[in-house]
This record gives C-alpha cells, structure tokens and sequence, in this order.
C-alpha cells in the first residue's frame, strides 16, 4: 500500500535539525520561501517499505510563541498544513531545555515522534539517557540518533511510518497541568470557546486558551476579529492575571513556563538522566576561556574576520577573473559574429555585460559562504556576537552585525550583495533590517576602483591616508546611521540578547557544502532575472535617442579627412603602418563623438536636466552622469567618467591618465572633491545589491533603499560643498 | 542572601529566586529554562564585562547585564 505521510521537522537551534534533515532527504531537498517572508522553506521527499514521506523543515525555534517570524512560521505550518506526524529533533545534551519544545507540540496535538540527537556525546560524558523511561512517561516514540554520522535516520523514519499508522491523521492535544492558580480559568475558558465554536476550526479550545493566556500576539489579533467571545476571554485573562499577582506575585504566562518546567523537571527525576551535571564545564567552556577572553578573544576575532575578508576576495578574485574573461571572450565572438548594429550593441554591452558582472560575483558568494556556513556550525559566530554585542548595541545594531559590515566592505574591496546576505546570521529582526540598510555604506571593491582614481587625481601627496579616511567615513556613517534608523523608521526596544553559545561542534563537510549551493543558486537564479533587465533598462538609457544623423556624418567627414591627411603625411607607410597610424589620429575624433553620444543619450539628459539640482552639492556634469551609470555597478563609474572626459575605453585597474585630466578640470575645487566622495559613498546601492536587499527584507525597504540612500547623500553633498565653499571664500 | 544576576562573579553559583521580566524579554528568558528552580553559575563575561555567559540545565547562555537585571538570584 502506497501512502504518503506529511511530516514536518521541528527543532531548536543548534539541535542537528538540518543535518538529520539532510540525512533524511538525500538531496532530494528543495529550497522555497514562505509566502512573503525570508524564512527559507526546505522540503524534501523519503521512500521506504511502500511509504513515501514527503518532509518539510521548519525554521528552529525554541520556543511556539510568536514573538519571531520562525516560530510564528512553525506553529502555521503544524496549525495550517496539518501534518500527519512532526518528527522534534532534540539535544540531548541540554534535554530539558529541548522537552520545552517536544511539550509544547503535544499540546498542540500532533502525532510526535523525537529524535533525540548528539548521543554519542551524552555517553562521552558520562550520562545515561534511559530512551524508553522517556518514552513511556511521554507516550510518544523516542528515537536516539547521531545526526552527524546519520545513526538513527532509518529507526526514526520507521517510528514516523507506525505513528502515522496508529493515529490515521487524527489529533490529541495533551493536557498539561498548570496549577490550581489557572486550570480552573482555563477550563472555564476553554468551555466558553467550546461552545461558541470560537476559531475552533483551527485550533484545540484548551489550547487556544493557554494562548490567550499567554498574551499571545497573532492569536489576539486572531480572536478580536472573530468575535464577542474574545472580550469574555479577556474578562477570564483578568481575572486569571488577579489571582497569580495575589497568590505568587507574576503573571499567567510566566506560571504556564514554571509549570511546563516543572513537568519536564518531574520526568527527569523519574530516572530519565543519570549521572549528570548540569552545571559541569564541558570542552567548549574551556576553550572558550581563550576565545572570549579579554584581551585574546578580540584579537583572534580580528585575526578569524581579517582572515575570511583576504581568503574571499583573494581566493575568490581568480575565480571572478576567469568568469570575467570568459564573458569578454564571449562579448569579443559577439562583436566578431554579430552585424555591427543595435543587436550587437544590445547582447555585447547590455546582456552580456550586465549578467557577466552578476554571475563574477559568484564565486566570491561561494567562498564567503562556505566559510560562513562554516563558523556558524562551529559555533564560532555565537562568540563574535557575544564579544562585540556591547560595542554595536550603542548604535543600535546587534553583535552579528560585524560579519555582514566587514563582508560589504568594512575592509575595503569587499562587497554588499555577500554583505546583505550574510545578514541572515542575525536573528533580531529590527537589527538586522539595520544592518541591511546600511551595509552598502562599506567600501566595496568597485567603489574603491572609483576612489583609487578620484584619489590619485585629488590627494596624490597622501593616497593612503585619503583612503584610510574614507574607510572611517564609511564606519562613522555606518554606526551613526543605523542609530538615525533605529530611533526614527525602525524604532522599538533592542530585541532581547538572550541567546544560546552551543558547544564547539565540527560541521560536516556535506552540510557546508549543501548551504552553500542552495544560497548560491537563489542567488544567480532571482538576481540574474531582473538584473537582465536592468542591464537591459540601462544600455538603453545610455544609447538612445542617438546622435543625428548630420551630426554622425559630420565626425565621419572629420574621421576621413584624418585618414586623408596621414596617408598624404606618411606617403610610403605600408598598408599595417598606416591602419595603425590612421587608428591614432582618428581616435580623438571617436572619443569626441562618445562625449557627445552619451549627452545626447537620455541619460545624458538627465544628467543635464539635474545640474540645476546637483550644481547645489557642485558636481561637475561628468560625474553627474557617471553617478547615474554606476547604479548598474558602481565600477561603472570610472569607465563612464572616461567617457565624459573623452578619453575612450579606460581600463578601470589603471586609471591614472583619467586622474591627471581630472586633476586639471578646474570644477573640480577642494568642496566638489569632497562632495562628490561623499555622494558615491553613501548613495544608493548598486542594482545587484538592490535586488539582495529586495529578496533579504521586501521591496518597500529596497525602495526606501534606493531613495533613502539616495535623498540622504544628497543632503550631506549638498551641506559639505555649501559649508566648504563658504569658508574658502 | 538574594540578589540580581548582575552581581555575580565569574564561577559564582546562584539558584534562580525570581524572574520579573515580562513581554518579550520574559518570555525568552523564560524559553530558555531560566525559571525559578534553577541552578546556574557564571563562565564567563564578555571582553567589556557585557553580556555575560551563564551554565545551566546541560547548556551555555548569554544574557546582557540589563536583562540578567531581572532574574534575582539566591547565591550559592
């Protein structure tokens, strides 16, 4: 007999959830998102026996309240999809803390079966796990495994089959005691439910009175739109909340946590646990004396995040380098291939050059996080957030906004789009939503192309130390501006620290692996989409409407009057000699005939229809337009500074004869230079990063991205050349 | 003798009296196993003496200074 058992995987953090997911998957596991939100959603299929499992992973949590978005995904799934059975990983290293969990989803009602992981290093230390004492005192089928090594995938798999069995889909929520203080109003609560059938077709009554004692946010919510008997259960939570404050001086949801404790803690004695210590060090803890320590830890964290930055961005460059070449190869066979025309024009310098940009970008996302993915499972990034919480707090942030600030260009010539995205590490979401938005700030590697240049021209006394001050720049307005956000558009209390150091646990090599590739793969597959038609958007905007045709004939005259003129110079040139001569003489032309394509182009007009606005921060109209281009990347910028300044294709890796016609524009006083390092430091992200930002939060925040960045660097442009103009005058 | 959390030392042991805490930040705390009952001692504080890291129940936890304002403690 064929059947099909829906199973979905819960878990807390840090408990081997994903590893025994992926053990039981194979790789048969496909990511998806949750309808308008950023928690991922794996599934994946298991066959055995005639049984086929199809398995959903849910985000881990310790916890079914719905303060986070994971637990609130959690408990929707089980509530909603209505599996038939929920497989609850378990540490059995912290076993009470994870019964916390396994309680919570009796009460819920569906069939449970626990895997009761990290068993080979209960025995290491010396504790005894009595499994079928468990068992029998839960009535739910307990299964020890090694996630790890895969131990215990098929025996779980096997109890999920029989589970699924016996209880043919139908549900039995366990009735927990929480005391004489509230069993009482609850079972008055859940009567009153009963009989007015209140959201009864979603949930347990007794439950859903637990919840509203509980002060439950989305059940409220719930409740309050479903009718009158919501006020008549506030009426109870009252009352409820009178007699706890009268007998034990706290509220109702903090009785319900003593009491599922309390339960826990009365089957543990029964003879579950023998020989443990619940407050012995174990290995970590003493590693952890290094690693954490006053002086040391923050050395060695400099030394872990210092060293990830070089290992990314050097490893990564040979990578880049050749899927870089390989797409100027396939650019030259389209020039080489394709007629001359618009055609070509469009797949060589739009698509090709466009979608080139995003897939080099690729291997830097692999490096960055397989290393990530890495510390996380060892359990190192819990320390560096431990280490650097109170230094970030102050400006709003969260310890683990360090890792995506560094990634975007903390160092410089890193790169916001892995930046962004590593920003999944934190787990508050107000922080996080702040270190998303201002992560773009960082001096990345195509930025500081941008700088390398514009510095050479500027400050060619003391590169470095104009470098190292717009690195500053870039943290001060980092820190000063996640503080404006936290106070002003994302306001609210710091999410609560509180947070788990997992022992120090060497990750599979599979696992890495498998993290890795499914974020590299979201990442090719959604940014590539809608990069194409950006790219597409912006050649575009950069060629058309093109010059007149008077004009275009014009320049060719110039171009043959040239060529006219160095044949007759050079009479007896061979043929070679003179094409190249020829070439020579005719570029000027060609390069004044790009100046002038690129003004006539929409972007060039817009660039001029800006001057009034931009001549307030002083940009020369060069860089208005070149700002405007490197929105596709900000290396743009210098190839299209070159442009402007007519000097043809400029190699962006050497742009010093680009700084010295800079150096010698005369618009360019010391309050534009500045003006302008300060706008191309702060204003909007990259489209790469855009489309990140969009898929890591929403588009309303990558809109406001682009048009916070955007109005924000405008302002501060604006004040640096005012003020700086009025006290050199 | 009872006090806050914040006052114990490093490989200090304290019983959990109380938690005041309530919204959020209690329910997490309270997720998390730190109910009165509980045995726990300090391991460790971070490099700017905050947060704190906190055994107990078989596990590591860290908790700010400001929130372990709110578990009062029976020292050990």
């Amino acid at each position: 007999m064929a059947q099909t058992i829906r199973v979905a995987v819960s878990g807390q953090p840090n408990c081997g959830k994903s590893t025994m997911f992926n053990a039981i998957t194979g790789g048969s596991a496909r990511v998806g998102n949750y309808p308008g939100i950023t928690v991922d959603r794996l599934e994946g299929i298991y066959r055995e026996n005639g049984h086929i499992s199809q398995l959903v992973d849910l985000p881990g949590t310790y916890s079914l309240t719905s303060y986070s978005m994971e637990e609130l995904v959690a408990r929707n799934v089980i509530v909603d999809e209505h599996p038939d059975v929920v497989i609850n990983m378990m540490d059995a290293t912290a076993l009470e803390r994870s019964l916390y969990l396994a309680v919570q989803l009796m009460e819920i009602g569906a069939p449970l079966v626990l895997g009761l992981n990290m068993m080979d290093e209960v025995r290491r230390s010396g504790v005894t796990i009595d499994v079928d004492k468990l068992s029998q005192l839960l009535g739910v089928p307990v299964v020890p495994c090694v996630a790890r090594l895969g131990q215990g995938r098929k025996e779980l798999m096997q109890a999920v089959a029989e589970t699924a069995d016996r209880t043919q889909g139908k549900w039995t929520p366990f009735r927990l005691s929480y005391g004489p203080d509230l069993d009482p109003i609850l079972e008055r609560m859940s009567r009153a439910i009963e009989d007015a059938q209140f959201l009864t077709g979603r949930y347990d009554p007794r439950w859903l009175a637990v919840k509203y004692l509980e002060n439950d946010e989305q059940v409220l919510a719930e409740g309050a739109k479903a009718g009158a008997t919501h006020d008549a259960l506030l009426a109870l939570c009252a009352e409820a909340e009178a007699v706890t404050r009268k007998n034990s001086a706290t509220t109702p949801d903090a009785i319900i946590a003593d009491w599922r404790y309390g339960f826990i803690n009365g089957l543990i004695k029964q003879g579950v646990v023998r020989g443990s210590d619940a407050l012995r060090r174990n290995n970590s803890d003493a590693i952890d004396k290094i690693v954490t320590h006053k002086l040391l830890g923050p050395l060695i964290m400099l030394a872990v995040l210092y060293g990830m930055f070089l290992v990314t961005f050097t490893l990564g460059a040979y990578p880049q380098g050749w899927i870089e070449k390989g797409f100027e190869w396939l650019g030259e066979m389209g020039t080489t291939y394709i007629p001359e025309g618009y055609v070509q024009s469009l797949l060589v310098s739009g698509i090709i050059g466009g979608v080139g940009s995003v897939i080099g970008f690729t291997p830097l996302i692999c490096i960055m996080f397989a290393m990530l993915v890495f510390l996380e499972d060892l359990g190192y990034m819990a320390r560096v957030a431990y280490m650097l919480d109170r230094v970030l707090r102050i400006f709003g942030l969260h310890g683990m906004s360090v890792m995506p600030l560094i990634m975007s260009g903390g160092i410089p010539g890193g790169c916001a789009v892995p930046g962004v995205m590593c920003a999944r590490t934190l787990r508050s979401p107000r922080e996080r939503l702040a270190t998303i938005l201002t992560a773009p700030f960082m001096v990345c590697g195509a930025k500081t192309t941008a700088y390398l240049m514009l510095v050479a021209a500027f400050f060619p006394d003391n590169p470095t130390r104009a470098m190292f001050f717009v690195v500053l720049a870039a943290w001060a307005f980092v820190l000063l501006v996640s503080k404006l956000l936290r106070s002003t558009m994302i306001r609210g209390e710091s999410t609560p620290f509180v947070m788990e150091i997992p022992p120090y646990r060497l990750p599979t090599l599979r696992g890495v692996l498998l993290h890795t590739w499914e974020r590299v793969w979201q990442y090719v597959k959604k940014a590539g989409t809608v990069i194409l038609a950006v790219s597409i958007l912006m050649w575009a905007v950069m060629t058309f409407p093109e010059l007149p045709e008077d004009t275009v004939a014009q320049y060719d005259t110039q171009k043959e009057q040239a060529a006219e003129q160095v044949k007759a110079a050079h009479p007896d040139a061979g043929e070679e000699e003179l094409a190249t001569l020829t070439e020579d003489a005719q570029k000027e032309i060609e390069d004044a005939q790009n100046e002038a394509a690129l003004k006539y182009s929409t972007a060039g007009r817009v660039s001029e229809a800006l001057t009034p606005l931009t001549n307030l921060a002083g940009f020369p109209w060069q860089a208005n337009i070149a700002l405007i281009g490197a929105f596709a990347a900000k290396e743009v910028f210098v190839s299209t500074m070159a442009t402007a300044y007519s000097m043809g294709k400029v190699d962006p890796e050497e742009p010093e004869s680009l700084s010295e016609r800079l150096a010698a524009d005369p618009a360019w006083s010391l309050p534009a230079v500045l003006s302008v390092f300060a706008f191309m430091l702060l204003y909007t992200p990259c489209m790469v990063t855009v489309v990140v930002i969009a898929r890591e939060s929403n588009w309303k925040w990558a809109t406001f991205s682009v048009v916070g960045s955007l109005c924000f660097a405008f302002v501060v442009s604006v004040l640096i050349y005012q003020v700086g103009t009025a006290l050199l005058t | 003798m009872v006090t806050s959390m914040r006052q114990l030392a490093v490989n200090q042991r304290g019983c959990i009296s109380a938690v005041t805490a309530s919204g959020e930040l209690g329910r997490r705390i309270r997720d998390m196993g730190l109910v009165p009952g509980t045995q726990l001692m300090v391991v460790g504080r971070a490099p700017l003496a905050d947060p704190v890291a906190v055994r107990m129940k078989g596990f590591t936890l860290s908790l700010r200074n400001s929130e372990a304002d709110f578990i009062s403690v029976e020292a050990l």
